[in-house]
Parts: structure tokens; C-alpha cells; sequence
């Protein structure tokens, strides 16, 4: 049985002789009404062999695919060694909140780079330290957008249908109205949106590309959210922004999104990597944790976590947000990622998740799969299949590669990423072309 | 001061490059971006060395002491690192079908039974990402459960001045009104003022408890009874789990719902803010209310909800590398996890006792797993406030206490030593601390300008408020 508990039992004798306690005395602090007067029904400790062959054994009744062609949220990307071995610096990882700016410019320094690349990459003025995911920074942006008398919020039928549910959850005690504007051929109707927009309205969210893959007629929506007094408020998958004109040039003024394929593990779901970013303008509405470039007493350059007037710790219930903890260690990774992969990099995956995701789409095309929108899309695209999506699933899976996503019996949902080889794609057409011949 | 990344980047540099690809380009016309992506451009040695850097600037359990209350910055086993990383577990893509993520399940299920036990609760989520987002879970749950009931008029969440600021934050997020009760003299709840509030408008109590004095509210029951028979429900803040695992749980003290802070009494790291994770517990009367996403008995998926689910707190199930961690820790210590809460005990009982001869400790009783200290008298005798005291610290490899928490204590230092620190490590702490409150008598300039050796001298924290600088401006 192990411990990490450093005492001996001679150090514990000592201890408490030397504060006049015994054990008794020590945790008598503890109402006998509410004291556990059993041990844990819990097993002895186990050895750091016993436990890592016992956590070894549930992780081997999983699969790990070869192949992933899903998304959906959580994109499977190549992580590099360096990203690996310089996010695992002790020093990073068993720090905490950075409270203590003096002794811990490392982790600030990092955090403000990570807010100025995602800045950049989003083309706006500033973005926050982390939130839990991007189906909650979709949330807490809602919730910066409010203003006196206006409380509904006009949400695309095409985000992810988890980050609706997050919207709904967020927002279901609070005297909020939510609308969904429809989409036409899987793209969001800006006429839609438009008939709905009325002096209650704060705030319009929709996702480019959308949980479809197609790209959004962003210009468009810009210029029909007429009204100054809504947010324009766009999720992004950030991998595209390597091709894709940034939010900040067609005039966002919140940018959310799921950072999670900058460096992250799939990992079942988590921890994945919420981001932020907006305007001067709204800056102070930004929850969580900011960190900003200051001088220290000599006038050198330093960093430290800023304008904390907004945040729970401070102002308690006239807090927007509650949030306390984030994914630093997320974001330092995520920064680690695009300084590895330089902005070339970033262009170099974007392409290549794109060519080979209309590569297979077109493939799909010659073996009886139609594309469900006729819409530009990036690099996710629904297909109608010819035959059953369940078959389609297992047939890959005996093959080691995860399918695109089952939307319906005869709906799916696919994504390429730049992991996926070339040849690969010839594969995978040759076998789903056996599956509705066999 | 180490240069920022993108004074690093000059033109041509890519650490990592990927294998070619042959494929016909796409275009995206009107959607492309038509300007440069300001990314730096570095070689792999640089960036290593670059990071590398800026971890000597930080400073983690690894380095040294870290008796930051409230925060539990126990040792993280390297154990957990190397489980977290175990391709089966990371390389899952959250919508796999079921049948290919069984071992996953089972682990989630093998951990919410253990915090069940751990608790005292029926049932566990795991999707919560950390304490704050487990607390606003809770309330959510709370609010959920009255509305079922008919219970309209249940809009008051009270909370205790000592609480942890999340909790009044997230009660809000819930809908409800946010009502303080004051703490008595032995810094507990105060019984009378509590009688007083608690009516058919409350619709619960939020408490820590160990409280976040680091004291076990005597009065727990009564408190408890109280809330219930008005008909409130009662709310646990796990933030201080760390002091009572094996010797007391929150579920037979009377709490409906809990949160706990994986990160904090179960070693997952803290990863400089985060990643965290903060499942929920609660009683059978409550689990048809848990999020959707949970993996909960009797549920076909895990994207099925309970019958009166309050819906879905955040995308997918939950931090879930981190919740591996957590079992990881559970397993390895098993039904020890009572000795490790027993040495957090007598960690911050030795360090208060040794330390009360010089400092004033603000509730001066046999204490849980923290104590807090107040400086109000040296603030007034020699001007020297809990920061410079915090500040002088810094040059002694030491992390601070937490500062100005709660706030009830003026001057407050709230210390944790936690169980993983050795009896020397402790000792040394004392005896730093002890020198520093003669130097105060000594020669308190020499702490108000503290610190000396620091990667950067004492930051202007006012100038980075009113002029923010929020990202790297080109010269």
C-alpha cells in the first residue's frame, strides 16, 4: 500500500507531542453526531504497479482507432513531441493560478501569449485566459451580451447541438428568451434571423463553420444586424482560421470557440479548451482570468493577472460569471502547438484538412453518396448514404477507422484531417464501395 | 525578463512540418483570408528554449512549499501523468459508439461509486470542469427540484460572509438572490442570525465545511435541521474535502448536494489555473435531476438525460483525463485516503501552534486542515501588510498563503500545509516565517519592498488595471 504522506510514525508522535495533542484530541473538533464511526468501504491502497496495471486494463477495453473520420466537436490532430515533453514541465503543471506575479511570470507570460495569439488569429483586441470549453465560452458570451430590456438571444439552428443545450442550461433560470434562427440546406437563414430581430434582442450567435461543416455567409449576417445594441457573436473552429478570413475583418464583436485542436488530446471529451475574444469595447465584460503587460518597481516589464474588478472573487454575487479555475494548462499547450507549427504550419493543416475532406466528399460522390447541402463547406460534410449508417460503422470500425458521425439511419456526418494519408482516402472509398455491393 | 514568443520569431523558421499531400487545392473565394497570420516563427530549439525559460519563472508544488489555503497544493503524483496519458485513455474521441469505449465507462463508474462511498451521497456527475461549475450545477439542481415541487417561492440562497466567492456568483447564475449570514465568534455559523433568515423563501444553504477559517462548524446538524425543516435543501462546498475523507462525510451531516475539487484533494495537478474538475453528488432524491452527459445507472447512452435533467453543463462528459487522475489517486490510496486527511490535520495544527507565539492566528482553536492568520496588529505597529509579509516570502522558494481571504479576517493569511509536506519542510516554514516577523520589528522597509530576487521586483498591479495591455504590439 503506498502513501505520498512524507511523516513517519516517530515525525507524527513528535508532532503531536510538541503541540500537546494526541490523535483524539486532534480531530475532536468533529461533533460525535457527524463522525464516521466506520472505516471507508473502500479497498486497501494498492501499489503504483497494482494501480497502473489496474487503470492500464480499463484503458485497454477501449479501442483506439487508426483512423478517425469524426469530429463533431473534438478533432483528431497530430500532437508534435516538442508540445508533448514542454507541456509536461513540472514547473507548469503543478503550479496554480498565477496570484503571486513575481514568482510566477513564467505562467502569466505564457497566458498573455496565448491571448495574443488567439487575439490575432481571431483578429480582435483581446481574449481571456480560458474558459472550461467552447460550448460554454458560446454560453458565457450570451451572458456578456445583455442590456437593460433586452434578454433574447438569437441562436442558429446549426451550432453544435451540445452548445445549444449548454445555452439552455445557462440560461434557463435566468429571464432570457432564446430564438433559433433556421437554416436553409444546412446554412442559417439570414432572412430568418432577420424577421426575428426586434428591440428585445441582444445578442446573435452562429457557428462558421457550422456543426454541418458549411461555411456561413458571414459578410451577410454583419450587415443585417442593423441595431448596434446586438452582439454579432461568432463560434469558429480556430484550425480554420489558417484559411479563413478572421472574425475581427468581418466585423464580430465576440469570437468563442473550441481551441481543443490546437495540441489537445481527443480524450474522451476533456479537458478540452474554451476561448474568448471581443472588442476594447467589451473587454471588461469578458469573464475569467486576463492577464496583462505591466512594469515592475524598476520599470522592467512584467505581467499579472488584470482587471479582476469583474471577477467573483472581488465583486461575489454582482460577478457575471462564477468561473474560478480554467484550462490554463490547456491554453499553454494550445500556445505551445502554434508556436510549433508556426503560421505556415497552421495554413499547411488547414489546407489539408480541407483538400482531403472534399477529396473523400468527392470520392463519396462516385460510390453513390450524395452530399446532403449543396453548400461550400471546410472540412466536416453530411452525406446521404446508400446504405445504412450502422453498417457503414461497423464495416470501418473492422478496419480500425472511426466513421464520420451517425446523424440518422441514412445521414452522416465526416471530417478529414491532415491524419489521415492520401492513400488512406482510396482505402477507405474501396472498402465502403465492397459494403453496399457485398 | 524573457523575451515575449513573437520576439523570437524571425521569417522562415517551423519547428514541426507535416508529410505532403497531394490532392487537388480547394478555394474558398470570399471566405479566405486574404492577410498574414501573426503567428510566430520559430525553430524547435528556440521554442524549447523558450519555454524551458519561462518555466524557471514559475513556480509548482515541484518547487517548493505551497501552502496556499483553500487551494490544497498537494504533491501530484507522477503516477497519474502516466495513466492520464495511456493511449486508451486519450486518443477516444468522445462520440464513439459504446461498445468501443467500455473501458471508460467503467471507470467513470468505478470513480463515482468511490466519491459516493468518500461522501456519503447516492450518485455522482462527472461533467462539472471545476469547483465553480459544480457549484453552479448545484444550484441549478436546487432550483430544478423546487420548480418540480411547485415551490415557486423559493428564491434565496443563503451564504455565510466567510464563503468562497463562488458560491454567491454561481447562486446567481442560478436566478436565485444572494443572502449573507454572518459568522459568530468561534468564526461558525451564527444559529440565531441563521433562525432568522431561513424561511418558506429559502431554497438552500450553500457551506464549506471545514469552513474556510478551517473549522468544523460544531453546530453542523443543528444547522442542518434548520434548513430542512423549512423545507431549503443544503449545499456542499467541497473546496476542503482534504481535512475529513475516512473521518467525516458531507452526506451524513445532512448536505442534498456536493461538489468537490478533483485538482484539489484528489492530486490532479492545477496546471497553472486549470484544468480542474468538479463532479457533483448529490442524494437519490436528486439524481433524476443530474446533467445530461452523465453516466448514470439505468440510462441507455451516455447522451440520454435523467427524467428531470436540468440539461447539459458543457460539451461531452466531463474532464474526463482528469477525472482519470483522480481515480488513479483513489485506488492508490485506497481506505488511507483517513490518513491522508488525519497528517493534512496535524500539518496545520503543528505549523498554528509553532507559529502562535509570534503571529495572531484569528480563531485561535485546534483547527481542521488550514488556518488563517491576521497582521492587523503589524499592519498597525510597523505598517507591514499581509502582502509585504506574502511578497518577503517569494525569496525563500516559498509560495505565499493565500491573502485577504476570507474576508472577515482584516490582514489575512490563510495557510494549508497539506499532508504531503514533511515535518522539515514544515519547520523551515515556521522558522522563515518567524524571521520575517522579526524583521518586520527590525526593519520593515526591508518587507515593504520585498521581493529582492524574483525574476521581476514587486508589480504594478494598479498601472496594468488602468492602462491594460492585453496582448503583444508590434514595436
Amino acid at each position: 500500500m503506498g502513501t505520498y504522506i512524507p511523516h513517519t510514525k516517530q515525525d507524527q508522535i513528535d508532532m503531536l507531542t510538541s503541540i500537546s495533542q494526541t490523535w483524539d484530541t486532534l480531530l475532536s473538533t468533529i461533533p460525535s453526531n457527524v463522525r464516521l464511526k466506520r472505516e471507508l468501504n473502500l479497498p486497501e491502497g494498492l501499489s503504483e504497479f497494482e494501480v497502473y496495471h489496474k487503470m492500464k486494463a480499463y484503458a485497454s477495453e477501449n479501442v483506439v482507432f487508426n483512423t478517425i473520420l469524426r469530429g463533431a466537436g473534438a478533432y483528431d490532430h497530430y500532437i508534435p513531441s516538442v508540445v508533448r515533453h514542454l507541456s509536461a514541465r513540472e514547473e507548469f503543471v503543478t503550479a496554480y493560478t498565477p496570484y503571486q506575479s513575481e514568482l510566477s511570470q513564467g505562467v502569466l507570460q505564457s497566458i498573455f501569449e496565448f491571448q495574443s495569439m488567439m487575439a490575432s488569429l481571431t483578429g480582435m483586441d483581446a481574449a481571456n485566459a480560458s474558459v472550461y470549453d467552447g460550448a460554454t465560452a458560446a454560453a458565457e458570451a450570451i451572458a456578456m451580451s445583455y442590456e437593460r430590456g433586452r434578454r433574447t438571444i438569437l441562436l442558429s439552428a446549426a451550432l453544435h447541438p451540445q452548445t445549444i443545450e449548454v445555452i439552455q442550461t445557462y440560461t434557463q433560470e435566468l429571464d432570457v428568451t432564446i430564438k433559433m434562427i433556421d437554416t436553409v440546406d444546412g446554412r442559417t437563414s439570414i432572412e430568418s434571423m432577420s424577421k426575428q430581430l426586434d428591440e428585445s434582442v441582444c445578442a446573435v450567435l452562429i457557428s462558421h463553420p457550422n456543426y454541418f461543416g458549411i461555411l456561413e455567409d458571414v459578410k451577410g449576417f454583419r450587415t443585417a444586424i442593423i441595431d448596434s445594441k446586438v452582439k454579432y457573436i461568432v463560434s469558429v473552429n480556430p484550425m480554420t482560421l489558417g484559411r479563413l478570413a478572421n472574425p475581427g475583418s468581418y466585423g464580430a464583436d465576440i469570437v468563442v470557440g473550441e481551441a481543443q485542436p490546437f495540441g489537445l488530446n481527443l480524450a474522451f471529451g476533456g479537458p478540452y479548451l474554451g476561448f474568448m475574444c471581443t472588442s476594447d469595447k467589451y473587454v471588461r465584460r469578458l469573464p475569467g482570468r486576463i492577464v496583462g503587460q505591466t512594469v515592475d518597481s524598476q520599470g522592467k516589464r512584467a505581467f499579472t493577472l488584470t482587471l479582476q474588478a469583474r471577477e467573483q472573487h472581488i465583486r461575489r454575487e454582482k460577478a457575471s460569471s462564477s468561473i474560478c479555475s480554467n484550462q490554463a494548462h490547456c491554453a499553454l499547450t494550445a500556445a505551445m502547438y502554434l508556436g510549433a507549427i508556426g503560421p505556415q504550419g497552421l495554413k499547411e493543416v488547414a489546407t489539408q484538412c480541407a483538400n482531403k475532406a472534399h477529396a473523400l466528399a468527392s470520392k463519396l460522390e462516385s460510390i453513390g453518396y450524395t452530399l446532403t447541402y449543396k453548400q461550400p463547406f471546410f472540412h466536416e460534410f453530411v452525406t446521404t448514404t446508400p446504405v445504412n449508417t450502422a453498417l457503414i460503422e461497423q464495416t470501418l470500425a473492422d478496419h480500425s477507422i472511426l466513421s464520420g458521425l451517425i446523424l440518422d439511419d441514412h445521414h452522416m456526418l465526416w471530417c478529414v484531417s491532415e491524419t489521415t494519408s492520401d492513400d488512406k482516402l482510396d482505402e477507405i472509398v474501396a472498402i465502403l464501395k465492397e459494403v453496399h455491393h457485398g | 525578463m524573457a523575451k515575449l514568443i513573437f520576439e523570437l520569431s524571425s521569417l522562415g523558421h517551423q519547428a514541426v512540418t507535416f508529410p505532403p499531400s497531394h490532392l487537388p487545392s480547394v478555394s474558398f473565394d470570399e471566405f479566405e483570408n486574404q492577410g498574414n497570420i501573426d503567428l510566430p516563427e520559430i525553430a524547435e530549439i528556440d521554442l524549447v528554449r523558450h519555454y524551458i525559460g519561462l518555466s524557471k519563472m514559475a513556480h509548482g508544488v515541484d518547487t517548493g512549499f505551497y501552502p496556499l489555503g483553500s487551494c490544497t497544493m498537494k504533491y501530484n503524483p507522477k503516477l497519474n501523468e502516466d495513466v492520464a496519458s495511456l493511449e486508451g485513455f486519450a486518443k477516444i474521441h468522445p462520440l464513439q459508439p459504446l461498445w468501443s469505449v467500455q473501458g471508460n465507462l467503467k471507470a467513470m463508474r468505478h470513480l463515482q461509486d468511490a466519491l459516493s462511498e468518500i461522501c456519503g451521497m447516492d450518485e455522482f456527475t462527472l461533467q462539472p470542469a471545476a469547483g465553480a461549475h459544480g457549484e453552479f450545477t448545484g444550484m441549478l439542481i436546487i432550483a430544478a427540484y423546487h420548480r418540480q415541487n411547485n415551490d415557486l417561492k423559493r428564491t434565496k440562497v443563503i451564504v455565510p460572509d466567510a464563503a468562497h466567492g463562488t458560491n454567491p456568483a454561481s447562486a446567481v447564475m442560478a436566478g436565485f438572490d444572494v443572502v449573507t449570514v454572518k459568522s459568530n465568534a468561534c468564526g461558525g455559523v451564527d444559529l440565531d442570525e441563521l433562525r432568522s433568515l431561513v424561511d418558506e423563501n429559502t431554497a438552500a444553504l450553500m457551506l464549506t465545511n471545514p469552513n474556510t477559517l478551517g473549522l468544523f462548524d460544531p453546530n453542523i446538524k443543528a444547522i442542518a435541521d434548520l434548513v430542512h425543516e423549512a423545507g431549503g435543501l443544503l449545499y456542499y462546498d467541497g473546496a476542503n474535502l482534504n481535512a475529513i475523507m475516512g473521518l467525516s462525510r458531507p452526506g451524513d451531516m445532512g448536505f442534498d448536494v456536493v461538489h468537490l475539487n478533483l485538482h484539489k484533494t484528489f492530486s490532479t495537478p492545477h496546471g497553472g489555473g486549470g484544468p480542474g474538475s468538479g463532479p457533483v453528488g448529490v442524494k437519490t432524491h436528486l439524481i433524476p435531476y443530474l446533467p445530461k452527459g452523465s453516466y448514470l445507472k439505468d440510462l441507455p447512452t451516455l447522451e440520454s438525460a435523467p427524467s428531470l435533467s436540468i440539461g447539459r453543463m458543457r460539451s461531452f462528459h466531463g474532464n474526463f483525463l482528469t477525472t482519470m487522475r483522480a481515480l488513479t489517486y483513489i485506488l492508490f490510496n485506497g481506505k488511507g485516503l483517513k490518513d491522508v486527511s488525519m497528517n493534512a490535520v496535524l500539518n496545520a495544527n503543528y505549523m498554528m501552534h509553532q507559529l502562535s507565539d509570534v503571529y495572531t492566528v484569528a480563531y485561535p482553536q485546534t483547527c481542521m486542515h488550514e488556518f488563517v492568520l491576521t497582521l492587523e496588529k503589524e499592519k498597525d505597529q510597523y505598517n507591514v501588510s499581509a502582502k509585504d509579509l506574502s511578497k518577503a516570502m517569494l525569496d525563500h522558494n516559498m509560495h505565499p498563503p493565500t491573502m485577504y481571504f476570507p474576508q472577515i479576517v482584516h490582514e489575512a493569511l490563510m495557510i494549508e500545509p497539506n499532508e504531503t509536506e514533511s515535518k522539515a519542510t514544515l519547520d523551515e516554514a515556521i522558522s522563515l516565517l518567524k524571521q520575517l516577523h522579526q524583521t518586520m520589528i527590525d526593519d520593515p522597509s526591508y518587507l515593504q519592498n520585498a521581493p529582492y530576487t524574483t525574476p521581476v521586483l514587486r508589480v504594478d498591479d494598479v498601472l496594468a488595471a488602468r492602462v491594460p495591455i492585453l496582448k503583444y504590439h508590434k514595436e
